[in-house]
């Protein structure tokens, strides 16, 4: 990775966004959500490094508070879309047959429809909340990774280490978590890496929407939603969760890419 | 190739029932009572009593069992009823086909604008590997997979629209304010077909039929662009069908910024205004369409698929 400058600045990105989001509180700012109409959307300055928003708070601090609600969503989300994924994915691949059959049915329906417009829905129905997003989101999310957990596991089972774990009267529970889980975990990591900025992405995108985050969490989504009303008079509202974003999705990026290559040095650099 | 469409023909039945059931589900998930939100509306926001509320149950079917609500449901949707608005008790069926053409242009001229940059560049990237023109790419892809459309479509706004005034920010019926929405949503899935025509190209380059072309004496240009590109293609136009989902799911909060009257500003209105059925005919309608423009890729895929011709000529 040392080699690797892409990987490295992604690291550092991650890193940077993952400390600020663990020592908010510890941090030397003002409350993100103590509302001040008196110093409403002022501009940048030494008080407030970002300025402020539309009901006076610091922009800077709802940032760095804002890290740690997406920070906190998006890893949760995408536990749980790995837990659905490699459950179903290793019971499809493992025991093949009806239950693939079944499972893979499953699959192919979430997929036929579009990832965000499914993703809509169910967080439109639910009602707007955090946990209604996340719910929303891991739905949408867990199908494609099955498939590719499946495929993992498939090609995994017939290899000589699984044969041997079989001929000494291993279970085949043992077979899966020991021997098999062992086994795909890095490409597994990758994948969780490569995917954690799309999750990023669908859950800010949601929030945007208002179905995510509601007032006064700090949400980058939802941040970058209210600043549009003051676009003409304060642009930096909607510059800095909008970079926040990016820089953030972008570290993961890299990070994963640079994974990807460290792991698995044969496939091509795109 | 051939067996896949054949395999795609066969499960589409099982599919659209599958979604249909979905679609159907969903709406029962959703908070609040049919027949009491549209005895609510009829009444002005008056609360109604409970036997008027039980009687429009009984009257609606709403007490009768799930699989016939389900199959009740279905048949009217067969029939292109998708139930009426819980707000202002029109037709959803009518209102999303009304609103379809809208989205359909700005979905279709956000991906002919992805496909009209990503092409060349993603064969000049391939072609110069190494040179500033890959390396410019390469920013390129890393930074559209990075910003979504919500952070683009403000951030044009502010440049074009508010700053330098050269385009409409909102509006809808000309060309100009279809400028900016279309270029916020394209921003994305242009940077994944420019990463995939340039790994695509990559790999054929050095395929025989290339040497071939290049020792009948053929210019660099035309070998590359002409007997590289046609093949090069096939894979990118797989990806056309999930970046159209993409980018109809993209539609939803780009037409939202833009005030773009197509069927995601109807979404997202129905969803502040709790009009669930609205976002269930939404889903299922949707998912149709994503389902048909899939098929006709695959289509498609076997027109465009040389080898395919071949095959089908000797047989």
């Amino acid at each position: 990775m040392r080699h690797d400058p892409g990987a490295v600045a992604g690291f550092v990105i991650v890193a940077a966004a993952i400390l600020a989001a663990l020592f908010a509180p510890l941090l030397p700012l003002p409350s993100p959500v103590e509302v001040d109409l008196q110093n409403r959307l002022l501009s940048p300055s030494g008080a407030f490094p970002l300025g402020t928003d539309h009901l006076g708070r610091d922009e800077l601090s709802r940032l760095v508070f804002g890290a740690r609600t997406t920070l906190m969503m998006s890893g949760a989300s995408l536990a749980i879309i790995m837990v659905i994924a490699t459950v179903v994915g290793s019971l499809a691949g493992y025991y093949g047959g009806w239950l693939d059959t079944g499972l893979m049915m499953l699959v192919d329906l979430l997929l036929a429809f579009p990832a965000l417009i499914l993703g809509v829905a169910v967080a439109g129905i639910l009602g707007p909340s955090l946990v209604n997003v996340m719910i929303a989101v891991s739905v949408v999310w867990w199908a494609s990774h099955a498939r590719v957990i499946r495929a993992m596991v498939l090609s995994a089972r017939h290899r000589e280490y699984v044969v041997a774990a079989r001929a000494i009267g291993a279970s085949d529970g043992r077979i899966i978590v020991f021997h098999i889980a062992r086994n795909i975990m890095g490409p597994f990591v990758v994948l969780a890496t490569l995917d954690i900025g799309w999750i990023i992405l669908g859950i800010a995108g949601l929030s945007f929407l208002g179905l995510g985050a509601q007032p006064p969490t700090p949400e980058w989504g939802a941040m970058l939603n209210d600043s549009r009303s003051y676009m003409q008079t304060a642009p930096s509202l909607l510059l800095a969760p909008g970079i926040a974003i990016f820089l953030l999705v972008l570290g993961f990026n890299l990070l994963g890419d640079g994974l990807r290559d460290m792991l698995d040095p044969t496939t091509y650099r795109l | 190739m051939g067996n896949h469409l054949t395999r795609r023909l066969i499960t589409l039945p099982f599919l659209l029932v599958g979604i249909s059931i979905i679609s159907f589900l969903l709406l029962n998930f959703a908070p609040g009572d049919a027949a009491e939100i549209r005895l609510l509306r009829q009444n002005g926001g008056v609360a109604p009593s409970e036997e008027a509320v039980m009687e429009l149950r009984q009257e609606l079917g709403l007490n009768d069992a799930l699989p016939i609500r389900y199959a009740r449901w279905v048949s009217s949707a067969v029939r292109g009823d998708l139930g009426e608005s819980y707000r202002t008790g029109a037709s959803i069926a009518s209102e999303l086909t009304r609103r379809l053409p809208a989205t359909l242009l700005l979905a279709a001229t956000a991906l002919a604008l992805a496909v009209a940059a990503s092409i060349p560049l993603g064969v000049l990237a391939a072609v110069r590997r190494g040179s500033w023109v890959d390396t410019i790419c390469r920013i390129l892809a890393l930074v559209g997979a990075a910003v979504p459309s919500y952070v683009m479509a403000p951030a044009l706004m502010l440049l074009f629209a508010v700053k330098l005034d050269w385009l409409p920010a909102i509006g809808y019926g000309s060309f100009s304010a279809l400028v900016l929405p279309a270029l916020a949503l394209s921003f994305g899935t242009m940077a994944q077909l420019m990463r995939l025509t340039r790994a695509s190209v990559l790999e054929v380059l050095d395929q025989d039929y290339m040497r071939t072309a290049r020792a009948k004496g053929l210019t660099e240009t035309v070998v590359v662009w002409r007997h590289g590109l046609k093949n090069a293609l096939l894979p990118v136009v797989t990806v056309l069908g999930t970046n159209t989902g993409y980018l109809l799911g993209g539609a939803v909060i780009i037409e939202t910024i833009f005030g773009w009257p197509g069927v995601g500003q109807f979404v997202v209105t129905g969803i502040s205004q709790r009009d669930y059925p609205v976002v269930q005919g939404f889903v299922l309608y949707m998912a149709v369409i994503f389902l048909l423009v899939n098929l006709a890729v695959d289509i498609s895929y076997r027109w465009l698929d040389p080898r395919l011709h071949f095959g089908r000529r000797h047989h």
